[in-house]
């Protein structure tokens, strides 16, 4: 049974601005997601030159060697602006919020057995480091790179991995105390396991091309760590060990990775389909790093994975690979 | 096993660096400048990052919980205020003005914070400032983007604001707040917190987002007034760090205090010359007016912003020397650029109007040492014109100054009844400035101001017309063709109020809302 309020109507004039109208028809109303990212972007009559990149117009597109016809190309399939973006994550936070309680009320921490609570202790803390790295390397995105439709996931995307530092701090603190951090962050600055991954991420601060860095970052490093860390050191073989408290709480970085993924393979699908040019660039970089994420995270592997980590991260590389290759990519 | 038991508890502030300034460390495998290369080149030093007080703690999870809670209101608040037709509660059609100018002027600046910010945070080596910068990134998407859903509806129904975007990089008195923050982002990362950070957000915002926001809410525009007010509690997060910024920076180097108060002296005249276009807002564009321009400046520069320098005199920073020259403008500064506009209105994305008799007497009321004298004449005779249908659009172009982008239509400190003008020879070419202070900014960074994009002299030089025009065949029409790439369409967005489709629309659906007709 349907009822029908009246509302006074009055006609529109139009249905939505005329750059949105241009792109998607002036016969249909917008998407919040369309009106607050497309053209957002200022792209002509820049004043003045930024002092500190004289060769560069503010927003530049020729920062990156991916060229693009129209940057608004790339849209996020999760349609986030910022209202969409921060109702999900406010959502996913009530649940890490529950999981985090019902580990401390029942105790559960207590009931890991030792082995377990160090090998978490000692891969899992450490990581705080590289979350943090992201969360600069995703400003760095963010700020340098050219069109909202590309730039704008990204600065969601630094919060995103600065709040996943913080839950990891927070896991610290659960199973450990400040010493754990403490000892997590000397062994990411001196233990041989993690100085390749260290370098990794400082190397990647140094990329000026912010599409090469979206790849080495949300693609090559990301693509690899989470599904060898989360989905299969933390979900698998250590709740098989009596983890399963851990895995509740990195319940948010599963989720996330599972959701953020959809945006980085509709990113890499877009750039890549643009033109023959892009594809080779794009499978260079993705080669090049993955290969390089895949050598630095096999040392940090090897603290849960033990002699099993060669075919475990050999495994990951493979749905990698196949990943890449449905969006368009093969390596 | 009793590990828990004897774990000690953190304190907040404890708590909090172990979430922010505990997570980063000291590369070795890259340098140090390689990583952070655009923080030496200003002459700031810093010698200790972690001397800086975050201002506010908020981690990520409280951030989230936060502001969705705010998102969800907000939206659900535009959506009823669009359902219901909120707009035709507006005090009457003029006040929609407001907002185009609010649409094309100020949120794309929002957007150059988000991206600004984004570059300072990633710019510092210091995870405290980092990490306030990014959320304040994060929270300028937010407004960019709230202030365009809330504006959406009013877009539907009245003119001038459908092709925002392009008039915010092309129009001509655009190029006014653009140049702001294209100076600002362009300049390093230091000074554009002290632009941004401190002189826009901590001493102006009150002159600005303020006067916006209240307006809105004294005419009935609840769509703007709920997101300037959900924005209310980043504003004063935004506000903490601005003057967190300034603060860490002069306690960390007395070398740095001179260059601080350049940067206060230079932005707080280039944010100043931007407010113009709030004075004549509030002065004549709000059809119920919340306070004038200069009760508001006495209000929130004089006295708040008095109190602040006295302040920050303990650091060695002085009340930046522009202030004794703005409170000699103060009784002059709107009418003079309301007479600008109402000349151009052939030329802008906005309608003009003469002020009624009433608020004539409003005009004469607040403002008695100018008004009547040096104004109502002036418009007393524009509205004979009017009246006999000799309604004047200026169609010639004005001289621009170099700095602040605005026509040279202001008086000389003192005396009303002529023009300031001052010029610098640079390089073999001649630069134009309003003012003494737009002409010291020049000289300190000619190089950077003569790169200026002027749109006067844009236009001059036939780089306003849309692609293929000829403006040499004959009866070439060369407002048109600027209009034309503006993306403005004539007798539409431009004109008087009077002969508006706004008027004449408003009239109709407020009647067919309100009567049985």
């Amino acid at each position: 049974m349907q009822i029908d309020l009246r509302t006074v109507t009055i006609k529109p004039l139009r249905q939505t601005f005329d750059n949105i109208a241009r792109r998607i028809g002036a016969d249909k109303p917008a998407s919040r997601y369309q009106e607050g990212t497309l053209d957002m972007q200022q792209t002509a009559n820049f004043h003045y030159r930024p002092t500190w990149d004289p060769e560069h117009d503010i927003y530049d597109a020729s920062r990156t060697a991916i060229k693009m016809a129209d940057w608004y190309a790339f849209k996020d399939p999760r349609q986030f602006y910022y209202g969409a973006y921060t109702l999900a994550r406010a959502k996913q936070q009530d649940t890490a919020e529950a999981n985090f309680d019902f580990v401390e009320n029942r105790g559960l921490a207590a009931t890991l057995p030792e082995s377990v609570r160090k090998t978490v202790l000692e891969l899992l803390l450490p990581l705080r480091h590289v979350a943090w790295g992201s969360n600069m390397n995703n400003a760095s995105v963010c700020a340098y790179s050219y069109g909202t439709g590309f730039s704008q996931p990204h600065i969601y995307q630094a919060m995103d991995q600065l709040g996943i530092a913080q839950y990891l701090t927070r896991v610290g603190l659960l199973l450990g105390d400040v010493e754990s951090l403490d000892e997590a962050k000397r062994a990411w600055m001196d233990d041989d396991a993690w100085q390749g991954l260290r370098r990794y991420v400082e190397d990647s601060f140094v990329i000026k091309d912010p599409v090469e860095l979206f790849v080495a970052q949300n693609v090559a490093l990301d693509g690899l760590l989470y599904p060898l860390v989360y989905e299969t050191i933390i979900d698998d073989v250590l709740s098989s060990q009596g983890g399963t408290p851990v895995a509740m709480l990195t319940q948010f970085m599963t989720d996330w990775f599972t959701e953020t993924r959809k945006w980085v393979d509709a990113t890499v699908k877009i750039a890549a389909a643009e033109s023959p040019e892009n594809k080779e660039v794009m499978a260079r970089w993705l080669s090049q790093w993955r290969d390089r994420s895949a050598a630095a995270l096999l040392p940090v592997a090897r603290i849960a994975l033990g002699d099993r980590s060669d075919e475990v991260l050999g495994e990951v590389v493979q749905q990698f690979n196949a990943r890449m290759a449905k969006a368009g990519v093969a390596l | 096993m009793d590990m828990q038991v004897a774990k000690k508890k953190l304190g907040l502030k404890e708590r909090y660096a172990v979430m922010t300034r505990g997570l980063d460390w000291t590369p070795s495998y890259q340098k140090m400048e390689d990583i952070y290369p655009y923080i030496a080149y200003e002459g700031i030093k810093i010698h200790d990052w972690d001397k800086w007080e975050d201002p506010f703690r908020l981690t990520m999870d409280a951030y989230w919980k936060y502001q969705a809670e705010k998102e969800r209101k907000l939206y659900a608040i535009i959506d009823a205020f669009n359902q219901n037709n909120g707009h035709l509660n507006v005090t009457d059609a003029r006040y929609i003005n407001t907002i185009k100018l609010f649409i094309s002027g100020i949120s794309p600046l929002e957007y150059v914070a988000h991206r600004g910010f984004a570059h300072a945070g990633r710019a510092f080596p210091g995870p405290g400032p980092r990490v306030a910068c990014l959320m304040q990134s994060l929270d300028e998407i937010r407004h960019a983007q709230t202030q365009v859903h809330s504006i959406s509806n009013y877009n539907k129904y009245y003119n001038g604001m459908h092709d925002f975007h392009q008039a915010h990089d092309r129009v001509w008195f655009l190029s006014v707040p653009k140049s702001f923050f294209d100076d600002a982002i362009t300049a390093g990362p230091f000074e554009f917190m002290v632009s941004i950070g401190f002189s826009f957000e901590y001493v102006l915002t009150n002159l600005l987002f303020v006067p916006f926001v209240s307006g809105a809410a004294y005419n009935g525009d609840m769509g703007t007034m709920t997101f300037g007010f959900s924005a209310q509690s980043d504003e004063a997060r935004h506000m903490t760090l601005g003057l967190e910024v300034i603060k860490f920076i002069l306690e960390q180097d007395p070398a740095n205090v001179p260059i601080v108060q350049r940067w206060i002296d230079k932005w707080t005249w280039r944010g100043y010359r931007v407010l113009t276009l709030v004075a004549m807002m509030m002065d004549y564009m709000l059809p119920k007016r919340t306070m004038s321009w200069k009760e508001a400046w006495e209000v929130y520069f004089e006295e708040n912003g008095g109190a602040l320098f006295k302040d920050l005199a303990r650091y060695g920073i002085k009340m930046p020397k522009c202030a004794e020259q703005i409170a000699l403008e103060k009784d002059h500064l709107s009418h003079q650029a309301w007479s600008t506009f109402y000349n151009y209105a052939a030329a802008a994305n906005f309608h003009t109007w003469m002020p009624d008799e009433d608020e004539m007497a409003w005009l004469a009321a607040k403002y008695p040492a100018s008004f009547d004298k040096h104004y109502r004449p002036r418009y007393e005779f524009w509205r004979e014109q009017a009246a006999k249908g000799n309604r004047f659009y200026n169609k010639t172009l004005p001289m621009l100054c170099q700095t602040c982008q605005i026509p040279m239509i202001f008086t000389e400190p003192g005396d009303a009844t002529k023009i300031c003008y001052r010029e610098v020879d640079y390089k073999g070419d001649k630069y134009h400035f309003c003012s003494d202070h737009c002409k010291e900014i020049f000289e300190h960074e000619p190089e950077k101001y003569v790169q200026a994009w002027l749109p006067v002299h844009q236009i001059y030089q036939g780089n306003c017309f849309p692609e293929g025009t000829d403006p040499t065949v004959e009866g070439f029409d060369p407002l048109a063709a600027v209009l034309e790439y503006y993306k403005l369409e004539h007798g539409r967005d431009n004109l008087d109020f009077d002969v508006s489709e706004d008027k004449k629309n408003f009239a109709e659906w407020r009647g067919q809302a309100t009567k049985n007709i």
